[in-house]
């Protein structure tokens, strides 16, 4: 059976169903402030909002592969891509060179969810660490930072679900904010995504063994 | 040479222009947040009444926001003042906006002068939401409850709004009621408003 195509970003959105973008500004905003009146702790506030992006993340990961049809991300790079696709949507060109599929992926999963556009960017030279600018972002419509909460990370939420849904598939990141335009930076979004393989070895591994039983039955 | 377009930015979030209100995300993107949402609260109370005025404290804020944003962009900064015209445009212009449709029904009360009620087979805040039997009545459309009181507020309508489950023949799910019980104040002004 021949393996399905990856869909697009743009074609999934399209037969999801959706809502009102302003719906999901406000209601993030309403978990904002809550979180504020309870913890208080601008530092709590951001650890809180990344654990809860985590447990999105975990399971959203589940319905974004179910729904885009990526084939499996042969290493970080296509990883990433996959990533940008599944959360936002991309504005530049990606300028690496890269299996475009990982590039897509981080694509796709982007405008699955959030309807919009992200990019990857900024590779270092092991490949391990790379940023995702967001052109625009619905999450901070309307929304302004008092002086009171400068240290806030209001998008924290979006680290930890990508975090979350890169550790269900067995790869563990670390996600920051580089750039934030609520912060005052007349800059996009940028984020960067450094990454560790405990796991890697392991799945290399599967891999090969794969590869070999094949290669057997071949044979016979 | 012809100058580059450079992206304005704004310093002031006041300075930029409103959206237009037709972007959308997901639906399950907005589910695993008011998932998120929830399992939030239900860490940080001890009852099933403090969970409902949480969430209904947190649709409350939504609700005020709507009413601003919805005013000045569709409305033309007119907002209406007479109770009926008040609980049309929760009816239809806010449940459209929010929900991508008109609530299903919108009754006076029978046995209150100042009762009304919007009905909804199924809210879309409940959609993926099933409650287990030890939490009794409670229900997660005490944030949409808290949405239309806000709303209600702002516009000068002060009101206890509730959200209930009501067994329909028929139905698997029971459709949610959102009760809404105006303070005496306003059928006073009503009143008097002829």
């Amino acid at each position: 059976m021949a393996p399905v195509a990856p869909r697009s970003g743009d074609a999934i959105f399209a037969n999801i169903e959706r809502v009102n973008a302003e719906l999901f500004t406000l209601t993030y905003g309403a978990i904002v402030r809550q979180l504020l009146t309870d913890l208080e702790e601008v530092e709590e506030v951001n650890k809180q909002l990344e654990q809860m992006g985590y447990n999105i993340g975990i399971r959203l990961i589940d319905e974004f592969l179910a729904k885009s049809n990526v084939s499996r991300c042969v290493d970080f790079r296509e990883t990433a891509d996959v990533i940008a696709k599944l959360v936002c949507s991309i504005s530049d060109a990606l300028s690496i060179s890269l299996s475009g599929l990982e590039q897509q992926c981080n694509v796709v999963g982007f405008k699955m969810f959030l309807g919009v556009t992200a990019s990857v960017s900024n590779w270092d030279a092991e490949g391990t660490c790379c940023s995702i600018i967001l052109e625009d972002n619905p999450l901070v419509d309307f929304v302004e930072l008092p002086d009171t909460c400068q240290g806030l990370y209001y998008c924290n939420m979006l680290s930890g679900v990508i975090r979350g849904a890169l550790e269900m598939v067995s790869m563990k990141t670390e996600v920051t904010w580089i750039r934030d335009v609520l912060r005052g930076d007349d800059v996009k979004l940028l984020k960067q995504v450094p990454e560790e393989y405990p796991y890697k070895d392991d799945e290399c591994f599967m891999l090969k063994k794969i590869k070999i039983s094949k290669h057997l039955f071949k044979d016979t | 040479m012809i100058g580059v377009g450079k992206i304005k930015q704004y310093t002031n979030v006041l300075d930029k222009p409103l959206t237009k209100g037709k972007q959308e995300v997901s639906l399950s993107a907005f589910a695993f947040l008011f998932s998120e949402l929830v399992q939030y609260n239900q860490t940080q109370v001890d009852n099933i009444g403090e969970l409902e005025r949480r969430l209904e404290d947190a649709g409350y804020a939504v609700g005020a926001r709507v009413l601003e944003l919805l005013c000045h962009r569709d409305k033309g900064n007119r907002r209406e003042t007479r109770l009926l015209g008040i609980l049309s445009f929760v009816h239809s212009t806010v449940w459209k906006v929010l929900f991508g449709k008109v609530a299903d029904s919108l009754e006076k009360g029978t046995e209150h002068e100042d009762e009304y009620m919007i009905s909804e087979k199924e809210l879309l805040v409940n959609r993926f939401i099933s409650i287990p039997k030890d939490m009794g009545t409670f229900n997660c459309g005490a944030f949409v409850a808290g949405i239309v009181r806000g709303v209600l507020d702002g516009a000068g309508f002060p009101a206890v709004v509730t959200a209930h489950f009501v067994p329909v023949e028929g139905q698997q799910r029971p459709r949610t009621t959102i009760l809404i019980k105006f303070a005496e104040e306003v059928l006073h002004r009503e009143a008097r408003l002829g």
